[in-house]
């Protein structure tokens, strides 16, 4: 489906942002809004500006050096974000 | 301590949902069309600022869904600019048209302005069934021109049909045609008798073989077209032992703004004998957490038997106030949807006779000014 280099980006038609109001992040689409969680608001504020699913676990390691599991977190996470439709890779 | 009930009852949510109804005013005439019957007596109608506040006070309480509606919208000249502010807003902005009033230069004039979705709505899958239903010769010639500068502007092509008696059956035109315009996305939507569909509910609701048939249909497309276009079926409630969860909840998440600034939990609430606060008098702060219409049906202190003792009023909230002020008289009671409901009986009668071998058309009363005039002048 996808590998450590493909570029994972939001898919047309969503917008992604942050909501004060539900304090979180969300996905805005036609007629709905899908509230997400810590770890997929953060994973999907790295999306964009051709940064691949590698440099995004490089960046989160980075900022939470505790999460051991994160490299797999990530990429469960863009499997089911793919399967739903919320982004595709370039 | 004692509490004394409902004024511990948590702070409701914040809308997500703002509908800009923005004008009664439509150049089409259907007769399944929800606006009130009586819409000939509302007039002044908000004014671009007037719009603008409620807006932006609608999106500082956490609305993210802005959509606008009518009536027609794109009558009122000012959309691009209401749209744009609500794109810089951050709402996701939804038009909700006929299509009627606009051309490949209009949709990309929306575009420029943010607009995110379209939805265009058509009568029927052939042209002369549509052009009745529009009360319209040239309706659907119109359309199609519309439903490509759609595409062509990068739109997800979003169509809505209302079904009915008369147009049920013809589904396989319907797919045909959306297929034809490239649609992602088709909702086959029955009748809800609400407004003008309440009017004509004898001559709208199909058999109880028409819907098993035209359910049977989207299934057989769904299967046959995996990746195709996403069909939404949303069945006719009367065709149904229990009510839908009517706007997920009377002050839950939908917040109605009517063309002359009238606020409402939804769009069909103006029939109920409720106070509805006004934008020109209240904040939108205000009108959401204290009015007294928005805190009206709230929780479950003002349910009836049989809903109030049942187990499943987390599930549906008893159905919907309109039609249970609609059919029984009190919009407490029981949607009687509901075959729990003691007036349920209103309901297998209208079904009956859509079922009637020796059923007799009925002539379907259009909707429009003059007619809503006759109405009023009825009583
Ligand atoms: S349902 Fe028909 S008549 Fe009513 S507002 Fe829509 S297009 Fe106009
Ligand atoms: S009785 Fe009321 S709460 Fe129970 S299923 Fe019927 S409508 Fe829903």
């Amino acid at each position: 489906m996808f590998e450590g280099i493909s570029v994972p980006v939001i898919a047309k038609h969503f917008r992604f942002q942050w909501e004060p109001a539900q304090e979180c992040y969300v996905l805005l689409y036609p007629e709905g809004m899908v509230k997400l969680n810590d770890s997929a608001g953060e994973i999907l504020s790295c999306c964009g500006n051709q940064v691949s699913v590698d440099e995004i676990v490089e960046k989160l390691s980075k900022k939470f050096p505790d999460a051991h599991t994160l490299p797999e977190e990530v990429r469960e996470f863009f499997e089911v974000a793919y399967e739903k439709q919320w982004i595709n890779f370039d | 301590m004692k509490n004394s009930g409902s004024t511990l009852i948590d702070r409701p949510g914040s809308p997500l949902w703002l509908l800009a109804e923005l004008t009664y005013r439509c150049p089409l005439q259907c007769p399944y069309c929800s606006n009130p019957t009586d819409m000939a007596a509302i007039k002044d109608e908000l004014s671009t600022e007037e719009w603008l506040k409620v807006i932006r006070e609608a999106r500082e309480l956490g609305a993210v869904q802005l959509g606008f509606s009518g009536g027609e919208p794109l009558v009122r000249q000012d959309l691009e600019l209401l749209v744009a502010e609500g794109h810089k807003l951050g709402y996701y902005t939804n038009l909700i048209t006929s299509g009627i009033g606009m051309d490949a230069g209009r949709v990309a004039a929306l575009k420029q302005a943010g607009l995110d979705h379209i939805q265009l709505s058509f009568q029927a899958g052939s042209e002369d069934v549509n052009n009745i239903f529009a009360g319209s010769g040239k309706a659907f010639e119109k359309k199609l021109v519309i439903a490509r500068a759609v595409k062509d502007q990068g739109y997800p092509m979003v169509l809505n049909f209302v079904l009915h008696r008369d147009n049920i059956d013809e589904l396989e035109d319907i797919l045909a045609l959306s297929e034809a315009l490239g649609a992602d996305y088709v909702e086959l939507a029955n009748t809800q008798y609400h407004g003008w569909g309440l009017q004509n509910r004898d001559a709208l609701m199909p058999s109880e073989e028409q819907l098993q048939r035209a359910e049977a249909l989207t299934n057989e497309y769904r299967e046959e077209h995996p990746r195709g276009m996403t069909l939404y079926f949303v069945v006719p409630d009367y065709y149904e032992a229990r009510p839908k969860p009517c706007m997920n909840g009377w002050g839950s998440m939908f917040l109605t703004i009517a063309p002359d600034g009238l606020a409402l939990p939804c769009h069909s609430a103006r029939d109920l004998p409720i106070d509805f606060p006004h934008v020109r008098d209240m904040s939108v702060s205000d009108i959401w957490y204290h009015s007294t219409a928005f805190n009206f049906f709230r929780g479950d202190d003002w349910m009836k038997e049989p809903c109030s003792s049942c187990p499943e009023k987390e599930k549906d909230f008893g159905g919907c106030r309109c039609q249970a002020y609609l059919l029984t008289g009190d919009a407490a009671n029981t949607d009687p949807v509901c075959s729990k409901s003691p007036q349920h009986g209103q309901i297998t009668d209208a079904v009956a006779r859509a079922n009637c071998q020796t059923k007799v058309d009925v002539p379907l009363l259009f909707r429009n000014m003059k007619n809503s005039r006759t109405l009023i002048a009825k009583g």
